[in-house]
């Protein structure tokens, strides 16, 4: 096979290559660590360089007797073969000096690896619990404490189905951000009410395993003020690609006013249980849960998705019977198949307004359903 | 025994060697006792799974090579990343060195068989049965599970029927490598040669010795793992459910001190190869011969204290991630050992360059690499950034197929002669090795900068920040499976070929089957022992 | 001894090894357990033997109370989100369960501590805990923790979170 036409080939393949990596240019094309927000992050970074050079030089060192051999050492140059095949100082040299380069390594290691562990005298402690498939976020300690929240993810379902065009933090992105002030030490307490999940933000180097029935703990503090996004790391089920995380860091003044505003607006949702609604008001509020959440797997014609195994709600007659079945779905979803609960996610005010816009929307026509019996039916 | 009388000695007919077993055609294959008949049996089991698990990497990287949802629902997306990884690990990478095993041993020893014949033909009758099942799963009600070839609890408890038929797969395919290590340790150590001492055994059949004891001691553990899956499923147990006073965690303590064990299960027999190979093609005896097996059964010995290190982040205290890490950072001085070893073996060599070699050295220099990005993940600040991301699927694909792959395809090019009395096509298979290499590198070089990046593992649709790499990634994986079409041809065209090779195609190879027995080898081997002085 | 002899001997001793590493996937579950009692981790539940210690007024720990249920019909929270004691202090804190379902449920609850390692010092003399808790119909429990901070705790712990999570005892009335 000739050189030259190995050669062009080659050169071929790195010219598409380069093509391709220009096409992807819009975005940044990320190689590396993501930029440090916190020092742990920035010590991670560190370490990694610094265990990255030895390897290269070892690598270099190695690999270059190897490939000097395969050039000066070939038979067809006329090398003739020496027969050792021992030397005891070699062989004690090569097994010393690594072992005394992995100690060289272990040592800095060890300190970062205590540090990590170490979430004593925290200023803000937030309860996180992962869920198939979202995040929940209790501020349970410092200031803001008594907020609580569900996160998620916000990517429009068209977006991901290719039928509009993709945001810049596609996937990335969710309702309910964590606000956390900068500079402070936050202590994030984390569990799970289902499966292992995982919680992590690249930039702020925090990452820890959900643990059903567990809590474990991890810390972070943020020395820049932005927003800084991750994703659920531990395989939990159907949507594990879809839980992100957003943390939003911001100073201490943004915090507090943030803190006073969330806690208003929570306690605003949580809308008089016992209000009796108007069958139409309940129907609008319902149409935007629905296009807000049901859609993405009931269609916005009702009809359902055999490939999302969600079955039809238009012409359904266990939709448009006995108010108590549709509320318990929603409320505890079904279980072993993609159907969520939303009893923590959705009022019970969502909840009676979503399932009277069902009932009675696609040639459905049922009763309407009212917040209190939602409630009654929660657990 | 049949009652023909044959001429033992010289044995092969003009097409391929005879037998003389009492059956022809399909029921030869079903009851033979050959250790050759039963490797070649394996060997072309485990290339059939290759080609199935790859079928499913395909379908992976086809879904990724753009964000968004385009051909596969993430439910499908999860059963496939699982089996693939099923049948990679269990249904190709092992029965292909076990393969290997049945073919060599007895012949790199001098014995005439394995010491348990029929128990050998069961063993490898197991696994298509146990591959059907894995792959009925997807038809069952719900498809195949789709929990990661981890299994983690308590996830695996929310699958469907198709978790059940792969616990019974996985439970028939330990039974299969159990008894199959069981039968190799007896006959390494029951029948050798007169004269071949342990240490005068090829390196290949130390390295098999070793990885058989680490199957009998690891492949137990993890049918107990999938057996408390199984009862808390259905039986009412909550080992990992801590409602009942368990604990999820512990379940991957259990998988992990049988996962652990694995992968060096896996890399052994091919450092075994690699450790013939070189020496053949330097002309040169292999470097540091007692060190090697020091160094090989240091590895085996360590590989049960490290298994933690895949749990970094579940909450450990942090004297377990401190043990784990160090006793981690240990088994790189040996597995170093044995690199400069090999590379000490080619310095002031004659080196050719014919296929198997080119596989070696591409084994030497990439699973290195490999072994060094695991050196960057042992260490526990930089793993809680990489854990459960691409880099960790980048480094265990370099190990396991720039690793164990490559030096599979470097003993069978290798042994292709001994076994078929033909030559490969040289040219063809330099091509497989190229193809191979580039593809491979374009396909897993770039997920370490997934990994670094931040992108998780396990998932069907990604940030846009991570299109270009997966591209790319997606682009070397469609190469790499068209180049092993051609790996097909190259071993089918050599079976029947009607060029006879000479006795030692190898020039510096010098291990029993290349010194004491014909090109091609006669169905009965060693029916008297030579003695080896 | 004759070569098939010694080759059923050898394979028989290696079954055995088979067989023993099975059973030692199962001897880890009480291992495992074993080892989280002595490391103080995630220790289920029996109450610890207090001796009378002084109470180390020299230092101050924070206790937070965290609640979680498992698919489980009640509504569970602690009376007060955190309190402030020395370590040898004995206090007493009051957890409300509410049943809403219309039938008899039993939970088990589970309790876990962040850090983790906190657990060998939390030291519990009386705790729901310690045993199943069966709720009436749309009753209402209060339900105490007793307990002492062990003053051996390490002195760069100040704060402790001390997480219940109720499941649902099956068979005992409740859906299982």
């Amino acid at each position: 096979m000739k050189v030259s036409k190995l050669i062009s080939a080659l050169a071929a393949l790195s010219t598409g290559l380069l093509a391709l990596s220009a096409s992807g240019s819009a975005h940044a094309i990320a190689w590396y660590f993501q930029t440090p927000a916190s020092k742990m992050a920035a010590e991670i970074d560190w370490l990694h360089q610094v265990v990255m050079w030895i390897i290269l030089v070892i690598f270099v060192g190695v690999f270059g007797f190897m490939f000097y051999a395969c050039w000066a050492h070939r038979r067809s140059v006329g090398h003739k073969a020496e027969q050792f095949h021992e030397n005891t100082t070699v062989e004690i040299l090569w097994t010393v000096i690594p072992a005394l380069i992995l100690i060289m390594i272990a040592w800095p290691v060890t300190k970062v690896v205590i540090a990590q562990k170490d979430t004593s005298a925290p200023d803000l402690t937030i309860k996180v619990t992962g869920y198939q498939w979202k995040w929940g976020y209790d501020y349970l300690k410092g200031e803001g404490e008594g907020i609580s929240f569900v996160s998620t993810l916000a990517t429009p379902r068209e977006q991901i189905e290719g039928k509009e065009p993709k945001g810049e933090h596609y996937l990335l992105e969710v309702d309910n951000e964590v606000v956390v002030p900068v500079g402070k030490k936050v202590r994030i307490i984390v569990t799970a009410a289902d499966v292992i999940h995982a919680w992590w933000i690249p930039a702020l180097g925090a990452k820890q395993d959900a643990i059903p029935g567990f809590l474990r703990d991890i810390w972070f503090r943020a020395e820049n003020t932005g927003t800084f996004r991750g994703q659920c790391v531990e395989l939990c089920g159907k949507e594990h690609g879809f839980m992100p995380i957003v943390v939003r860091v911001v100073s201490s003044d943004d915090y507090s006013k943030w803190a006073g505003e969330k806690k208003k607006a929570l306690a605003a949702a949580a809308d008089d249980p016992n209000k009796q609604w108007d069958v139409k008001e309940l129907i609008a509020r319902g149409e935007k849960v629905y296009a807000g959440i049901c859609v993405a797997c009931h269609q916005a014609t009702g009809q359902g998705s055999p490939a999302l195994k969600a079955p039809a709600l238009a012409g359904n007659k266990f939709v448009v019977g006995a108010e108590q079945g549709p509320i318990d779905t929603v409320l505890n979803g079904r279980p072993n198949t993609a159907m969520q609960a939303f009893k923590q996610q959705l009022s019970d005010t969502e909840i009676a307004a979503v399932i009277t816009y069902a009932r009675n929307t696609w040639g459905n026509k049922a009763s309407d359903v009212q917040p209190a019996e939602v409630k009654a039916r929660r657990k | 025994m049949s009652a023909v009388v044959h001429d033992h000695g010289h044995a092969h007919d003009d097409h391929g060697h005879g037998h003389h077993g009492p059956y022809g055609g399909i029921m030869r294959w079903i009851t033979t006792t050959n250790h050759k008949d039963i490797g070649t049996m394996y060997l072309w089991f485990s290339f059939v799974m290759f080609s199935i698990g790859g079928l499913m990497a395909v379908g992976i990287r086809l879904e990724l090579f753009s964000p968004g949802l385009q051909f596969l629902d993430p439910d499908r997306f999860n059963q496939l990343t699982t089996m693939h990884g099923l049948i990679m690990v269990f249904g190709a990478i092992m029965p292909v060195f076990v393969g290997f095993a049945n073919w060599q041993i007895p012949m790199m020893i001098g014995a005439p068989d394995m010491a348990f014949a029929r128990l050998n033909n069961w063993s490898f009758w197991l696994l298509p049965f146990a591959a059907t099942l894995l792959v009925l799963s997807f038809f069952m009600p719900g498809g195949a599970p789709g929990v990661g070839w981890t299994m983690y609890a308590p996830l695996t408890v929310q699958m469907g029927i198709g978790m059940d038929l792969t616990i019974f797969a996985v439970h028939l395919l330990g039974m299969s490598s159990i008894l199959g290590s069981i039968n190799i340790i007896t006959t390494i150590l029951n029948m050798r040669a007169p004269g071949m001492t342990l240490m005068r055994m090829p390196l290949f059949v130390w390295t098999w010795l070793i990885t058989a004891y680490l199957l009998v001691a690891a492949m137990p553990v993890l049918a107990g793992a999938v057996t408390m899956t199984l009862t808390d499923r259905h039986f009412g147990t909550t080992f990992f459910n801590a409602a009942g006073g368990g604990d999820p965690v512990l379940y991957q303590h259990i998988f992990w001190f049988f996962g652990h064990p694995e992968v060096y299960i896996i890399a052994l027999p091919g450092f075994g190869v690699i450790s013939q190979v070189i020496p053949a093609f330097s002309r040169k005896p292999l470097f540091g011969y007692a060190s090697m097996v020091y160094a090989t059964s240091a590895i085996a010995i360590i590989s049960f204290i490290v298994w933690a290190h895949h749990m970094y982040t579940v909450g450990m205290p942090v004297t377990g991630q401190l043990f784990f890490m160090y006793a981690t950072m240990i088994i790189a001085v040996p597995t170093g050992v044995k690199v400069f070893n090999w590379v000490a073996t080619m310095w002031k060599g004659s080196l050719t360059f014919e296929t198997p070699m080119l596989f070696a050295c591409g084994f030497l220099f990439m699973f290195t690499l490999g072994g060094f990005t695991g050196l960057v993940l042992s260490v526990v600040p930089v793993d809680i950034q990489m854990h459960d991301t691409y880099y960790v699927v980048a480094h265990f694909h370099y190990v396991m197929v720039a690793g164990a792959l490559f030096a599979a395809f470097a003993g069978v090019y290798f042994w292709l002669p001994k076994w078929t009395g033909h030559m490969y096509n040289e040219t063809l298979g330099k091509w497989h090795f190229w193809l191979t290499l580039i593809f491979f590198n374009m396909i897993f070089f770039v997920q370490h900068f997934l990994g670094l990046a931040g992108m998780p593992r396990r998932i069907p649709d990604y940030p846009l920040m991570f299109e270009t790499w997966n591209k790319i990634s997606s682009l070397g994986a469609f190469g790499m499976g068209l180049a092993q079409l051609l790996f097909l041809y190259i071993v089918i065209q050599t079976i029947r070929s009607r060029v006879p090779a000479p006795q030692k195609p190898w020039e510096g190879a010098d291990s029993l089957e290349w010194t004491h027995l014909p090109t091609p080898v006669p169905y009965h081997t060693f029916e008297v022992q030579p003695v080896i002085k | 001894m004759t070569l098939q002899q010694e080759n059923r001997r050898l394979s028989r001793r290696l079954a055995v090894v088979a067989l023993v590493m099975f059973g030692f996937a199962f001897a880890l579950v009480p291992f495992y357990n074993e080892i989280c009692v002595a490391l103080g981790l995630n220790s289920i539940e029996r109450a610890d033997a207090v001796a009378n210690t002084q109470v180390d007024r020299s230092r101050t720990v924070t206790i937070e109370f965290d609640s979680n249920t498992h698919n489980l019909p009640w509504r569970f929270r602690p009376l007060q989100g955190y309190v402030k004691v020395h370590p040898g202090e004995l206090t007493t804190v009051e957890y409300e369960v509410v049943n809403v379902r219309d039938v008899a449920v039993t939970g088990q609850a589970v309790p876990s501590y962040g850090p983790q390692r906190a657990g060998e010092y939390f030291q519990k003399v009386e705790c729901f805990c310690f045993t199943q808790q069966t709720l009436a119909a749309g009753e209402t429990r209060r339900m105490p923790v007793v307990f002492v901070v062990d003053p051996k705790l390490p002195r760069d712990v100040n704060t402790i979170a001390l997480s219940y999570t109720f499941f649902e005892v099956a068979g005992r009335g409740g859906k299982s």
